[in-house]
C-alpha cells in the first residue's frame, strides 16, 4: 500500500485546492488526458482490437505510440523519463485505452505497475537508470514473474531458487503465466533465497532478456487478451549479476505484494474500461436489432 | 522566424445531437459537451507544425467567449501552443457576438503581438459562418489564404494550395498573411501526457474587448431558432414522363 499512498497526495492537494463542489469532476489536466486517451482508443487501438485478438499478434506499433504518449510510465517522476502523473491519471489512462483494446491494457498496466512500479520504490540509482529508463517510451516493456507452476495464490511457496554464488545469482525454476513474457526485455523475479526462513527468505532479482540459461515457454493459447504474450521462463543456471537484487534480501515477498496492491487499480481500471465498452456494444445492439417489430 | 496567431472557438461538440431550446431562443448548451472547433484543432496543428520545423518562433492562441472558453486553450496548449489568450466575453454579449466582432479583436491582438500569421478554421461547425478569417484580412488590409489544404513557406512569402468548388487552386501570399485551414490540411496530433503536463505552466493572459477598444454591440438580432422540417416521405413515380410532369406541376420545369 505504501506504493499507492506516496502518489496518492498528488492527486489529494490539487482536490483540495478546488473544493467541494468540484468533487466530480475531474482536475483539468485528467480531462485533458481523458481526452487523449480516449480519442486514441478509438481512433487507434479499436480497429485492430479484434485483429489481434483472433491473430494473436503482439501491437508492437501502438505500444510505441502509447509509450509516445507517455501512458507506458504515467507515476514515473520526469527525471526517469516518465510522465510523472498520480495514480487517479494512471486509473483513468488504463480505463480509456481497455475500452479500445483490453490486449494493449494489460499490457500497458504489466509495465507501468508490475514491472515499473517496484523498481521505482525499491531500485537503486543504477537499477533506476539502467531498469526504468528504457522502458518508459514503449520501445521495452517489463514483465513480472512471481506465479509458478505449483504456486498462484500461495505465492509465499515459491519454489524457484536464487543462489548467491561469488558475484552473481544462479537462478533455477520455472516461472508460469507471466504476462508479457515474450515480448519483455527484463523481468522483476521472485525466488527463494533461503529456503529456511520460508516466505521471508524470497527476494526480487532483476533479470534483462534474453540471458543465457532463460529459456521461454510456449505462448498460452487463452481465451481473450490474446494480444498480450502469457508463456513460462524457465531459468536453469541462469546467472544474473548480484547487482541485480531488487531491495534487501528477504524483502522479496513484501515487494511482491505492494506491488500487487498498486497493480490490482491498474487491472480493476481495466475491467471497468472492458465493461464500459461491452455495455455501449450490447446497447447499440439492442437499439438497432429489431425483434417483433421493435427494436 | 514567424509569430503565430491562432483562433479557437469552444463549440458544442461534433458528436453531440443538438436540441433547439423550448423558448426558440437557440440551442441548449447547459450541461453539453464542448471542445475545440475541428477546424481550429487542425489550424493548431498547423501552426505547431510550423514551429517544429523553425518557420515559427511563437504560437500565441487566442479565444473569444465566457470562462469556459479557457479550456480549449489549455488543449491548445497542450498541443504544443506556448501562451494564451483568453478574451472574456460572457451573457448576452458572448450570445450575440458575430465573427465582425472577433476579426476585430484578431486584429487588434496580432498588431499588439506583431503576428506574422494568423491561422484559423475555415468556420466553426456552430454558426457556419466562415467569415473570420476574411474579415480580420480585410480590417489588416493583409493577403488572405482560405481554405488552405497546403502551406509552404518561401523566404518572404507563402503558396497555398486552397480546396475550391472547382478544385485546387494554387496561390502566393506575401507576408504577413491571414490562412485559413480545412479539412485535409493536416491530422491534428493527441496530446501527449508531458505535453498536457507542460501546458499546466503555459500562461493565459486575460482581457476584455474594452481593453482592445472593440465595441461588441450586437449588430444582429436572433428571431428565432427552429429544427429544420422533418423530412416529408418522398413519391415513387412509375416512369420519367410522370416525372416530368410532376416537375412541371411544381413549377421547376
Amino acid at each position: 500500500m505504501a506504493l499507492f499512498n506516496r502518489l496518492l497526495p498528488k492527486f489529494i492537494t490539487t482536490f483540495k485546492a478546488r473544493g467541494i463542489a468540484s468533487l466530480a469532476a475531474l482536475p483539468e489536466t485528467h480531462q485533458l488526458l481523458q481526452k487523449t486517451c480516449r480519442d486514441f482508443a478509438e481512433g487507434e487501438l479499436k480497429p485492430i482490437a479484434a485483429k489481434i485478438d483472433r491473430e494473436h499478434l503482439y501491437p508492437k506499433e501502438q505500444i510505441k505510440k502509447m509509450g509516445e504518449l507517455g501512458l507506458m510510465a504515467v507515476a514515473v517522476p520526469e527525471e526517469l523519463g516518465g510522465t510523472g502523473l498520480d495514480y487517479v491519471a494512471y486509473a483513468i489512462a488504463m480505463e480509456e485505452i481497455s475500452r479500445g483494446c483490453a490486449s494493449c491494457g494489460v499490457i500497458m498496466s504489466v509495465n507501468n505497475s508490475l514491472y515499473l512500479g517496484p523498481l521505482q520504490q525499491f531500485g537503486n540509482k543504477e537499477q533506476k537508470e539502467k531498469y526504468i529508463r528504457p522502458f518508459t517510451d514503449g520501445s521495452k516493456v517489463g514483465c513480472f514473474a512471481l506465479s509458478e507452476p505449483g504456486n498462484g495464490s500461495d505465492a509465499g511457496a515459491a519454489s524457484t531458487t536464487a543462489m548467491l554464488t561469488g558475484s552473481s545469482y544462479l537462478l533455477n525454476g520455472t516461472k508460469s503465466w507471466i504476462t508479457n513474457g515474450y515480448e519483455s526485455e527484463a523481468s522483476v523475479v521472485f525466488a527463494t533465497t533461503d529456503k529456511a526462513l520460508k516466505h521471508k527468505g524470497i527476494s526480487a532479482i532483476i533479470v534483462p532478456k534474453p540471458t543465457a540459461g532463460l529459456d521461454l515457454g510456449k505462448k498460452e493459447d487463452k481465451l481473450g487478451i490474446r494480444g498480450s504474450s502469457t508463456c513460462s521462463l524457465i531459468f536453469e543456471d541462469c546467472k544474473v549479476p548480484k547487482e541485480n537484487l531488487l531491495g534487501e534480501p528477504g524483502m522479496g515477498f513484501k515487494i511482491a505484494m505492494m506491488t500487487l496492491d498498486a497493480g490490482r487499480i491498474g487491472i480493476a481500471s481495466q475491467a471497468l474500461g472492458i465493461a464500459q465498452a461491452s455495455l455501449e456494444v450490447a446497447v447499440e445492439y439492442a437499439t438497432k436489432r429489431l425483434a417483433f417489430g421493435k427494436p | 522566424m514567424a509569430r503565430v496567431l491562432v483562433g479557437v472557438k469552444r463549440v458544442i461538440d461534433y458528436a453531440v445531437k443538438i436540441r433547439v431550446k423550448p423558448d426558440k431562443t437557440g440551442v441548449v448548451t447547459d450541461g453539453v459537451k464542448h471542445s475545440m472547433n475541428p477546424f481550429d484543432e487542425i489550424a493548431v496543428e498547423e501552426a505547431v507544425r510550423m514551429k517544429e520545423k523553425k518557420i515559427a518562433s511563437e504560437i500565441i492562441a487566442v479565444s473569444c467567449g465566457p470562462t469556459q472558453s479557457q479550456e480549449v486553450l489549455r488543449t491548445a496548449l497542450a498541443m504544443g501552443v506556448d501562451k494564451g489568450i483568453h478574451v472574456e466575453i460572457s451573457g448576452k454579449d458572448y450570445d450575440t457576438l458575430q465573427p465582425i466582432h472577433v476579426s476585430k479583436i484578431l486584429a487588434k491582438i496580432a498588431e499588439k503581438e506583431k503576428a506574422d500569421f494568423i491561422i484559423v478554421g475555415k468556420q466553426a461547425i456552430d454558426d457556419d459562418s466562415n467569415q473570420t478569417a476574411q474579415m480580420t484580412a480585410a480590417i489588416l488590409d493583409w493577403p488572405q489564404a482560405t481554405f488552405a489544404s497546403k502551406i509552404e513557406k518561401g523566404d518572404k512569402d507563402i503558396t497555398v494550395t486552397r480546396e475550391v468548388d472547382g478544385g485546387l487552386e494554387t496561390i502566393k501570399c506575401k507576408i504577413p498573411a491571414v490562412i485559413s485551414a480545412d479539412l485535409r490540411l493536416n491530422e491534428p496530433r493527441y496530446a501527449t501526457l508531458p505535453n498536457i503536463m507542460k501546458a499546466k505552466k503555459k500562461p493565459i493572459a486575460k482581457m476584455t474587448p474594452k481593453d482592445l477598444g472593440v465595441d461588441v454591440a450586437p449588430r444582429i438580432k436572433v428571431v428565432s431558432v427552429e429544427d429544420p422540417p422533418v423530412r416529408q416521405a418522398g413519391v415513387i413515380l412509375p416512369d420519367v414522363d410522370a416525372l416530368v410532369g410532376k416537375l412541371k406541376e411544381g413549377g421547376f420545369a
